[in-house]
């Protein structure tokens, strides 16, 4: 069913008139140029990466799903690097560029995608499925809005432990719709976990535009109900994803309970490998490359403000290259699994 | 005309009650709706409330005494303008049919003699209930002295020592805390615990399933009680696709040590949507580990080692079960093994495989059966996934007759497993054909006569193995 198109849209920072405490409207992030080298040099490793699983995909060397993070960079730079290691992270299926930033060697994502016994989960996960402990990111859940309900568990042994970390949960526009998702919206705030809602606003659900599947469409109210503040914030700049994540965690670790963060970016990509993209027009795709696009903007930022030089980039362009080329060379020629491998870690013990 | 006051039921199990306490005396009026007396069953203390208005003629049953049977009368209410003294010599119709109404318990019809007893479908797995192990558990060493528990103690019991021995270990569900469990399981847990570790959710099971999973990724060992596993369906999800499957899919890296645990399998005339037994289901799923006690002693040990897995486990209780008393090794840390089934009998001419409420039927048929000169061996699997083959097919190899009595539906069951396991491993050993008896193949009705028909019965059994022996 069409939506009702007689709506005007609400303006984006409507305070919502209450006599609750609410975070403070945050303000982009004031790197240094480091940090923005950082950044940049952050999400220009996602970007490669991802463009490389693209193409092992094409070659047949990437089997299954594969759902690219192009566009989306600026959100889990910016969000991430405000975390400490106490803090867990959490995902849906569009997972490689998360896990890259907690730290897990590219290798050992890419051989997963190729499905090679070196790969984070021994082969056996593949794109949609991956973990680290060892780095605090509990997956890669393909099943959506699960990664909701599951990190508002870790949260949960955030404030059990006591051990003062956070948990940052992402899900997309189309999570957002899940059932299970305002279940532990309800009991987050109820038990005032720890934990950050960050919904990934990349404007499509797999086909389905957000005004075609949601009856609010500005997600960032979506806690409201459950006493949940919300802020929308730019995820295409990733100064102010930063920015908002240092307002975030602030409030959480005030113990104050859960926090939205809807972070409004863009896929380049389609949904998946096999997504023709046939939802939108091409026009829109590179209307917000020219104009939005994250690493672009952090390039402007450091050209501007902090005068580095083509060959600056240059520089960190051949480096990443060279990790990427490695990575993807690595997993192309690293073995499958042992066929013996097909029978373990269905349980720890034996009975 | 007086008015007769019975022991009410206040539980669709409840057989009998403790009248704690009185709030009248004789003499005083009452009208509808004062509480007239405190009444304790299996699961909780209930406020016994009159209907009708009059003075209290006689209290029959004094306050303090156990074991007062549902329909019991327990006190006479004199109406209007009536002396209190003619009540206790009323012999009116109604008063006579009142007496009459207790009698079927013990009243022998020559015409139905099927008839005794057993009202429901329920009723009759509830009866079965009472039959208990002929076969000490060779887990058991010898001479340890054993003490009589319900299974709803044993139960409880044991996540209070998980939880003494474990700071990780904690519960959460829906009334596992301040109302003490909705099967009051979890009594008490509360007050040893604390909120913290005793956790009241709201009725939003998908979320807390997925909490509870999140929690055990986290590195906590949660027991999440369903306050069926009914209810369950919505969280299934999380039982499967997040708990089963990540370990395997992290290459064994992030595990999932959770215990899914409440009731299962059919109640007392709660109808289709409240009596499912989904051990099929679950046991189908490879990462998961699915147990289904018996008695007591295998529900304290079997829970105990359940919430020490490092693996997710699916603890598959009966409601039925809960106020059924067995003797419990008196053991400061009793703990089974995971994936042992046992002998609860010990036959040579048939052998009949069971889990669960099934098992006290088989139990009863095999005494039934003793008497006809046919001696069954009965088998309790006890976990349902990983399935203990071997007990069974080395039982078979003695009988040579085998016979599965499930509480559930046929197809695509437990029962339709070991079939395929007997045919596949045990085909030389087979003299007849492996029969099964199960629940009929319809969602379970609420007439107390139907329901009775779809249930498995000790007498179903009996019939379908002298078709075989």
């Amino acid at each position: 069913m069409a939506k009702a198109p007689a709506r005007t849209p609400a303006p984006a920072a409507d305070p919502q008139k209450t006599n609750r405490e609410r975070p403070t409207d945050p303000r982009p992030y004031e790197a240094s140029k480091e940090e923005l080298l950082k950044f940049y040099e952050d999400m220009l490793l996602i970007r490669r990466f991802e463009e490389k699983a693209g193409q092992l995909y094409g070659l047949g060397l990437i089997g299954g799903f594969c759902h690219l993070y192009i566009g989306q960079e600026a959100v889990a730079v910016g969000l991430q690097s405000a975390l400490t290691e106490a803090d867990s992270v959490i995902t849906g299926y569009r997972d490689h560029g998360h896990m890259l930033l907690c730290g897990i060697p590219p290798k050992d994502v890419m051989a997963e995608l190729t499905g090679r016994a070196a790969g984070i989960s021994k082969g056996k996960g593949g794109s949609m499925h991956m973990f680290s402990v060892e780095h605090k990111f509990y997956g890669g859940h393909g099943i959506v809005g699960a990664q909701v309900s599951l990190g508002a568990g870790l949260a949960f042994s955030h404030k059990y432990t006591n051990d003062g970390g956070v948990c940052l949960a992402y899900f997309g526009d189309g999570a957002a719709n899940q059932g299970q998702v305002y279940e532990s919206f309800n009991m987050a705030e109820l038990w005032k976990l720890p934990i950050i809602f960050v919904i990934e606003n990349n404007q499509y659900a797999m086909g389905t535009s957000v005004n075609r599947a949601s009856s609010e469409d500005q997600l960032y109210r979506r806690g409201e109900s459950f006493r949940i503040p919300g802020l929308q914030i730019d995820g295409m700049d990733v100064l102010a994803a930063r920015g908002a994540a240092e307002e975030a965690l602030a409030w959480v670790r005030a113990g104050k309970g859960p926090i939205i963060l809807e972070m409004k970016t863009y896929r380049y990509r389609g949904h998946s490998m096999s997504d023709p993209a046939k939802y939108r027009s091409r026009d829109e795709v590179q209307a917000v490359r020219d104009k939005s696009d994250p690493i672009e903007h952090v390039k402007k930022l450091l050209t501007e403000g902090h005068g580095a030089k083509e060959e600056d980039f240059k520089a960190i362009e051949q480096r990443i290259r060279k990790q990427v080329a490695e990575a993807a060379d690595f997993a192309e020629s690293t073995p499958e699994p042992d066929p013996a491998e097909l029978y373990t870690d269905v349980l720890v013990e034996k009975y | 005309m007086a008015i007769d006051i019975k022991m009410p039921a206040l539980s669709p199990t409840m057989e009998e009650g403790t009248l704690a306490k009185w709030l009248v005396k004789e003499g005083d009026t009452v009208k509808s709706g004062d509480i007239m007396a405190e009444i304790e069953t299996d699961k909780a203390t209930m406020e016994f409330e009159a209907v009708d208005e009059g003075t209290v003629a006689k209290i029959l049953v004094a306050e303090g005494t156990d074991g007062v049977k549902v329909g019991t009368v327990i006190m006479q209410l004199a109406g209007e303008g009536e002396e209190a003294g003619e009540a206790t010599k009323d012999d009116s119709p109604a008063a006579q049919a009142a007496a009459d109404e207790k009698k079927p318990d013990t009243v022998e019809d020559s015409a139905h003699p099927a008839q005794e007893k057993v009202d429901t479908g329920a009723r009759q797995l509830f009866d079965a209930a009472a039959n208990k192990a002929e076969v000490t558990d060779p887990a058991i060493p010898a001479g340890t002295e054993m003490v009589k528990v319900t299974v709803r103690e044993a139960l409880r019991d044991a996540m209070a020592e998980e939880m003494r021995a474990d700071e990780r270990v904690f519960v959460m569900g829906e009334e596992v805390a301040q109302y003490q469990g909705a099967y009051k399981v979890t009594q008490g847990l509360l007050d040893e615990f604390g909120d913290k570790r005793v956790i009241d959710t709201p009725i939003t099971e998908y979320g807390f399933a997925g909490i509870g999973a999140g929690a055990a990724m986290g590195g906590l060992k949660p027991i999440v009680e369903f306050m069926t596993f009914n209810f369950a369906m919505q969280a299934i999800d999380h039982i499967i696709n997040s708990a089963a499957k990540t370990n395997y899919m992290s290459g064994g890296q992030m595990r999932c040590p959770i215990v899914f645990r409440g009731p299962n399998g059919a109640a007392s005339r709660v109808g289709a949507q409240h009596s499912q037994n989904y051990g099929p289901w679950y046991a189908s799923v490879p990462g998961l580990i699915v147990i289904a006690p018996y008695d007591a002693a295998d529900a304290k040990g079997l829970l105990k080692a359940a919430i020490r897995s490092a693996d997710p486990v699916v603890f598959l209780e009966n409601e039925l079960l809960y106020g059924r008393s067995f003797e419990v090794p008196k053991l400061d840390d009793w703990v089974l093994p995971i994936g042992k089934a046992r002998i609860m009998r010990e036959g040579s001419d048939v052998t009949l495989v069971s889990y669960s409420i099934g098992v006290g039927l088989a139990l009863e048929a095999a005494e039934t059966l003793a008497g006809e000169g046919i001696e069954a061996e009965v088998i309790d699997l006890r976990t349902l996934r990983p399935l203990d083959k071997q007990t069974v097919l080395t039982s078979l190899a003695k009988t040579n007759r085998l016979v599965v009595v499930e509480e559930g539906w046929p197809t695509c069951s437990i029962a339709s497993e070991i079939t395929a396991i007997v045919m596949e491993e045990g085909f030389d050993d087979l003299d007849a054909p492996v029969l099964r008896v199960t629940n009929e193949d319809v969602p379970l009705p609420y007439a107390a006569n139907l329901e009775k028909l779809a249930l498995i019965s000790a007498d179903k059994i009996v019939k379908t193995v002298r078709k075989i022996v």
